[in-house]
């Protein structure tokens, strides 16, 4: 049941991607091209995105537990450290390189560019070194 | 650049349905749907037994465009850059920065802020102004 809710779940996710426009890169570089060809749409993705989520969260959270699993995984860490700032900053370079996050990516895989199975490849290959690479950086394992 | 079109309507329903997908992961499984760290955690070593799940939430992902092509009888708008050297290093940058800043733009962006998680808003504030500055730089400085 976990997996199929998962699936289910993934299968939603995934259509709002499509539908909202944030699987296509071009879409996502002129929603950050202030200057130049700016499309707002990703903006009302966001909004909606972020409105339903809280609702949602609200009551779901106001549960015991979630219908298949003891209890809530919530994210326990809260200190905003250099971690987690670097992260955040290489993150949106890559982001408004390629006009893709993982979500996008990982779906328009579907779509058989080979761009994209470049980019997800590339995507995997620095989930998998980012860490090893950071524990060689003290300032960046470091707390606070 | 090419300019592409904006749409308020179908990008809030988009973000409405990545709303309902993130609120249906907490309700069953109890998780953020953070899809950079579902990816990453299904990369060696595994830690837990959500393997499978989170598999599922992948799978879901990849037949969205298929489902969406399949229903709606129209083509997906979708244009990447073939400029795949970049898209490499787009790559790296995005999956070492999702990982080292534990989230991307859905696990801290849409479920992250919707909890009012302090370290979601700062990486989310710290990746939209890089991404942005970004793309100021390639498209009006650099000129790419």
């Amino acid at each position: 049941m976990r997996a199929l809710a998962s699936l289910i779940a993934g299968v939603v996710f995934g259509l709002g991607l499509v539908i909202s426009g944030l699987a296509n890169p071009a879409k996502v570089l002129n929603f950050l091209d202030v200057a130049g060809t700016w499309d707002p749409s990703l903006a009302f993705v966001m909004a909606a995105a972020v409105a339903i989520t809280w609702l949602g969260y609200r009551l779901v959270l106001a549960q015991p537990k979630p219908a298949y699993d003891t209890t809530f995984h919530l994210p326990a860490p809260t200190a905003i450290d250099r971690r987690l700032v670097a992260g955040a900053a290489m993150f949106g370079v890559g982001w408004g390189l390629a006009g893709y996050c993982p979500g996008p990516a990982i779906t328009a895989l579907a779509l058989f560019n080979p761009s994209t199975l470049v980019f997800v490849a590339a995507m995997l290959l620095g989930m998998w070194l980012g860490p090893m690479v950071a524990a060689k950086v003290p300032r960046l394992t470091a707390a606070g | 650049m090419d300019p592409t079109t904006f749409t308020p309507v179908s990008s809030l329903i988009g973000g409405a349905l990545i709303g309902v997908a993130a609120v249906l992961m907490m309700a069953t499984t109890g998780r953020v749907a953070g899809v950079s760290g579902i990816v990453s955690r299904l990369l060696p070593p595994y830690q837990d037994g959500e393997a499978p799940s989170r598999t599922a939430f992948v799978a879901g992902l990849l037949l969205a465009p298929m489902l969406y092509t399949v229903g709606s009888g129209s083509a997906i708008a979708h244009t990447v850059s073939s400029n795949l050297p970049l898209l490499a290093l787009a790559g790296l940058l995005v999956g070492a920065g999702a990982v080292l800043g534990s989230g991307c733009s859905s696990g801290h962006g849409v479920c992250g802020i919707a909890r009012r998680s302090p370290r979601s808003i700062a990486s989310t504030l710290m990746f939209m102004a890089t991404a942005f500055l970004t793309v100021f730089v390639m498209r009006h400085l650099v000129g790419a």
